[in-house]
Formats: C-alpha cells, sequence, structure tokens
C-alpha cells in the first residue's frame, strides 16, 4: 500500500476534524477525495502526511521527514510563491529532497520533464509572480511533478484552471497512475472526478461516508447526505455529467 | 550570476584595502601594506595592526553578518521589510551597553562594554524563546521581537532619562549610533568566533529557506522547516547580531536594504541571496565606514548616521521603482 491510514483523528482547537479515517490507497490509483468545504479534505492530506498533530496511524508520517518527501509530493491549497523566481527555478524547488544540489542530470531531466509535462516551456525564464493565477498554479503542479515521487497528494489542483487546463492536468493524473504512480487529490468537480478517478472517497464532517467507484460513491442518498442537494446525471459518450441541483 | 558574486568579492577585497590605507596618519601606501605584513619598527607596524586593521576586520565581518542575518530574516519570514533588529536582539544588546556606559562599568576594562551588551544579547534570546515558545508560528516570533525591542527601547530611554548629567548622557547617545573607530584586536576576538559559528548556523538554513518559498505547508511537506529552523534562525542570527551590535553599536539599514539591492540580480532565489547579500552587506559597511574618515575627518560623524543616510534614500528609490509591480 501507498498510503495506510487506520483509524485516524484530527483535533484542532479543542473541535474535532477527523474521526477515524481509515484508509489504503494503492499503487496506480487514481483518487478523488470530494466532500463539502470544511469535510476535513486538507486536514486529511495534512494529517497523513505528518503535518499537523494527529491520533491513529499513518504509513507516510512513520518515514523520516527526508524519506517522506521522496516518497511523497504535497500540493497545499493555498498556492504561495514568496518571492519573484523564474519559473524554472521555482520547478526546481521539487527536486530539494534530492541529493545532487538540483544541477544532477537527474534534476535537470526531473525539471524539463515537469516543465514540458504542464506546457510551461514559453514561460520557463518568466518570473512567477508575472504570470497569471492559473499559470501560477500550473508552475507548482509541475514543482510537484518535479519532486519526481512514486505519490503525488494535490489539494484542489484544478482550482481555478480554464476548463481546457482542467482537462490537461486531470488527463495528466490519471496518465501518472497508468505509469504506475498514485494521485490523490481533492476535487469539487463531481463530474470531472467521476470521469477521470479510478476510485473517490467522499468525506463528510469528518468521516468517511463512502469509498469505491464513481458509481457506488456518487449515489443521490450520499451526495444528499454530504452536500444537502440532489444531482442530475446525464449519460453522454464522453461519460455522465453530473449537474448539481 | 558567476559574475556578480566575483564583482561583489573584488569590491570587499578593494574596499577592505581602502580601509586599511585611509586614517589622520596619512601613512605610506606601500611601506604601510609591507609594514602591517611583516612587520617592524616605528609606528606604523603598530598602527596598521593596532588601530587599522582591527577596524578594517570589524567592518568586514559586522557588515557581512548584518547582511547575512537580513536576508536570512527575510527569507525565513517572506517579508521583505525584516531586518537583523527584529527580533530584538540588537536592542536589548544597545540596553546592555548603555547600563554599562550608565554604571561606568566601560570605563573599568576595555571590554566590559561588549560584554555587558553580549549579556543583554543573550537576556533578549532568553526572552524571545520564552516568549514565542516551542511551537509558535513566525508572527508569533516577530510579535515577541517587537515586544523585546520595545523594552529594551523603553529601558534605553530610561537610563537616558536618569543619568546624573549631561556628559553621560551624550556618551550613549553617540555610542547608540555606531561606529568602528578605536577598536582594538580585543573587539575582534571577541566578536568573530561567535559571529562565525552563527553564520555557520544560518548557512545551515539555506535548503529550508528556498523551500519556503512556497510556503510552510508545502516546506514542511519537501522534509524542512520544522521547528530546527526557527532556533537556528534564531540562535544564528543571535550569535551575529548581539556581537555586531557590542563591538559597533547599532548600525541600521545594512540588513534591510542589501538584500533588497541584491534580489533582483541572483533571481530571487533565498539561498543564494545569503552570500550574496554578506558580501554586499560587508562592502557598504566597508565603505561607510571609509566614508565616515574622508567627508569631515575632524567632526567624528557616527557610521550608523553615514549607513542610515546613505540607505533610507536608497530604500525609498527601490520603492519608487517596484511600487508599479505591486510587490517588491
Amino acid at each position: 500500500m501507498v498510503i495506510d491510514l487506520a483509524g485516524l483523528s484530527v483535533t484542532r482547537r479543542k473541535r474535532p476534524v477527523l474521526h477515524g479515517v481509515t484508509l489504503s490507497i494503492g499503487k496506480g490509483e487514481f483518487v478523488g477525495l470530494i466532500g463539502p468545504n470544511g469535510a476535513g479534505k486538507s486536514s486529511l492530506m495534512e494529517a497523513m502526511l505528518g503535518l499537523i498533530p494527529f491520533t491513529g496511524r499513518s504509513s507516510l508520517a512513520q518515514m523520516t521527514p527526508a524519506d517522506r518527501a521522496r516518497h511523497a509530493a504535497y500540493l497545499p491549497q493555498a498556492r504561495e510563491i514568496a518571492w519573484p523566481v523564474s519559473v524554472e527555478d521555482l520547478v526546481a524547488l521539487g527536486r530539494i529532497p534530492w541529493p545532487g544540489g538540483r544541477r544532477s542530470g537527474a534534476d535537470r531531466a526531473a525539471i524539463d520533464a515537469a516543465i514540458a509535462r504542464m506546457g510551461l516551456e514559453p514561460f520557463r525564464k518568466r518570473t512567477a509572480l508575472r504570470l497569471s493565477g492559473g499559470e501560477q498554479n500550473r508552475a507548482l503542479i509541475a514543482r510537484a511533478l518535479a519532486q519526481d515521487t512514486p505519490l503525488l497528494i494535490a489539494d484542489e489542483p484544478i482550482a481555478g484552471l480554464d476548463p481546457a487546463q482542467q482537462l490537461a492536468c486531470l488527463r495528466l493524473f490519471r496518465d501518472l497512475a497508468v505509469e504506475g504512480r498514485t494521485v490523490l487529490a481533492s476535487i469539487h468537480d463531481l463530474g470531472l472526478a467521476a470521469r477521470f478517478c479510478s476510485r473517490l472517497v467522499l468525506l463528510s464532517g469528518g468521516h468517511v461516508l463512502a469509498d469505491g467507484p464513481a458509481a457506488e460513491v456518487l449515489q443521490d442518498t450520499l451526495l444528499r447526505r454530504a452536500f444537502g442537494i440532489g444531482v442530475r446525471r446525464v449519460e453522454t459518450p464522453d461519460g455522465p455529467a453530473i449537474l448539481p441541483v | 550570476m558567476k559574475a556578480l558574486f566575483i564583482a561583489l568579492s573584488l569590491l570587499v577585497a578593494v574596499l577592505f584595502a581602502t580601509s586599511l590605507l585611509t586614517g589622520p596618519a596619512g601613512l605610506p601606501v606601500v611601506q604601510s601594506l609591507l609594514d602591517l605584513v611583516f612587520g617592524g619598527d616605528g609606528p606604523v607596524p603598530i598602527v596598521m595592526r593596532e588601530i587599522r586593521l582591527p577596524r578594517a576586520i570589524l567592518g568586514l565581518a559586522v557588515g557581512a553578518g548584518l547582511g547575512l542575518t537580513g536576508a536570512a530574516l527575510q527569507g525565513y519570514l517572506r517579508n521583505p521589510l525584516a531586518e537583523p533588529g527584529l527580533l530584538g536582539i540588537s536592542g536589548m544588546a544597545a540596553f546592555g551597553a548603555v547600563l554599562a556606559i550608565q554604571t561606568g562599568l566601560s570605563l573599568v576594562a576595555v571590554l566590559a562594554l561588549p560584554l555587558a551588551a553580549l549579556l543583554g544579547a543573550a537576556a533578549g534570546v532568553g526572552l524571545l524563546v520564552v516568549l514565542a515558545g516551542p511551537r509558535g508560528g513566525s508572527v508569533t516570533l516577530i510579535l515577541a521581537g517587537v515586544a523585546i525591542s520595545a523594552l529594551a527601547g523603553a529601558g534605553t530611554a530610561l537610563v537616558l532619562n536618569l543619568s546624573p548629567n549631561p556628559y553621560a548622557a551624550n556618551e550613549i547617545i553617540f555610542w547608540l549610533m555606531g561606529s568602528l573607530a578605536d577598536r582594538s584586536m580585543l573587539h575582534v576576538w571577541l566578536a568573530l568566533p561567535p559571529m562565525i559559528l552563527g553564520a555557520g548556523l544560518i548557512l545551515s538554513t539555506q535548503r529550508a529557506l528556498d523551500a519556503l518559498t512556497l510556503g510552510e505547508a508545502a516546506a514542511q511537506a519537501l522534509g524542512l522547516a520544522g521547528p530546527s529552523l526557527r532556533w537556528r534562525l534564531v540562535a544564528g542570527t543571535a550569535l551575529i547580531v548581539g556581537p555586531a551590535t557590542a563591538v559597533a553599536g547599532a548600525i541600521g539599514f545594512v540588513g534591510l536594504v542589501v538584500p533588497h539591492v541584491l534580489r533582483p540580480w541572483i533571481g530571487a532565489r533565498p539561498s543564494v541571496l545569503l552570500p550574496a547579500s554578506a558580501l554586499g552587506g560587508a562592502a557598504l559597511l566597508l565603505a561607510a565606514d571609509i566614508g565616515v574618515r574622508l567627508i569631515v575627518p575632524d567632526r567624528d560623524l557616527k557610521l550608523g548616521v553615514l549607513t542610515a543616510i546613505v540607505g533610507a534614500p536608497l530604500f525609498l528609490h527601490l520603492i519608487w521603482r517596484t511600487r508599479s509591480g505591486g510587490r517588491v
């Protein structure tokens, strides 16, 4: 198992955020984490990485920080770029956990591949802070890809991307899974999640409400319990379209 | 970028040599350098080795230390307004020195004043550790630093207020303006070892500072930026700023302006900014210390006054230039 969580609970400022989450994710899976705002999606990601205090067990948090950084790349929800560095230097930050000082052959190859995969070649030498929000987001995803880890944990990776870039990003994540990596991403667009993810985990009120293939997870009763809304499904040749109503 | 480092190193070397060759004694250039290296009889080797060499070394070390700590704190706090005095350590060091002047301890022994300043700096670090706690974020650290600075400033003001005669107050005020005049090799041996140790600690944070470009959560996920980073930075800053204030007084603007000026030249990467700012700070302080000797040789212009006079307009110019971009 790439991620193995047992009875993971998080309490923040005396308020329970997650209760007893048990979850196993294997190699080659692209798991979509869905759930309403405040369901605990980001807390789950940070806790499983050991970035915030938790009780229970997480296989990732048991590693040393240096080992974990070579095992899992994390794209936080807050997209921060503190200094006006170039896109290339920003992507190169993903190589920090690896030996070689960001100039070894492996480093160069990983940086070039990440820039190519996110379509950032034209922006390579530009200052990351002068790009648009969506372009900055892509540069930060490329940074996580350059870390070249078996596992990618991305918090709302497609938020703020245009429709073409949303599709490109999710296709890329699916390809990564096909290559044998593992991707865990929180996604708010249920239709896109259903189309691209190999498995969905529905989180609500700090509990895992449902876990499995899209058809099982996106049931009306479950969605009503989690989001308080109904959905309409339209089968199209390109997959199901899911309309919240 | 390599060219920038070579240029900065050359500049520092030239300014160091110029600092050695500048002074009221008006010694011949070649003779004084020869006497500095090989010694000899007469007053020239004494002037060179006992007066000018410590002054040049301290100018180099204090300037480099202020540049380095300024760049490190800006990188850690991800805030271009951070400067070495932010943590309150220099304020407490100055307060310690002021107490030494007030009580007359500074007249008892040459090193009494710098040692009192070091004690003040240590007390400042102690307060900082207690106030900021083991788990607080960077905002707690800044707030604790501001509180300590205010406390040290209040203490200094109280001492000035209660000083028995205008001469004591005068001496305190002049000391606070910062100077490298009349320092001895004793000052060098007191300040240099802790400053080198502090520089080592700060340079060990280079990768973590780069990672912090992505924010604290991402840096933590990259295996860096734990609590140890914070204490390495606090300890490194204290080991540099404490001794620097102890031997040179309060010298502002170097640690704030130098990282600013150099940031665009090195692609804004915090790790590269550390050595660049150290060189830039050394160059600025050596130049300022040459300046105070040349501009009004008979009036004892203070180093901290000159760095502020040069630094503030430079800073304004930078703000003017970057304001259209909305960011620094």
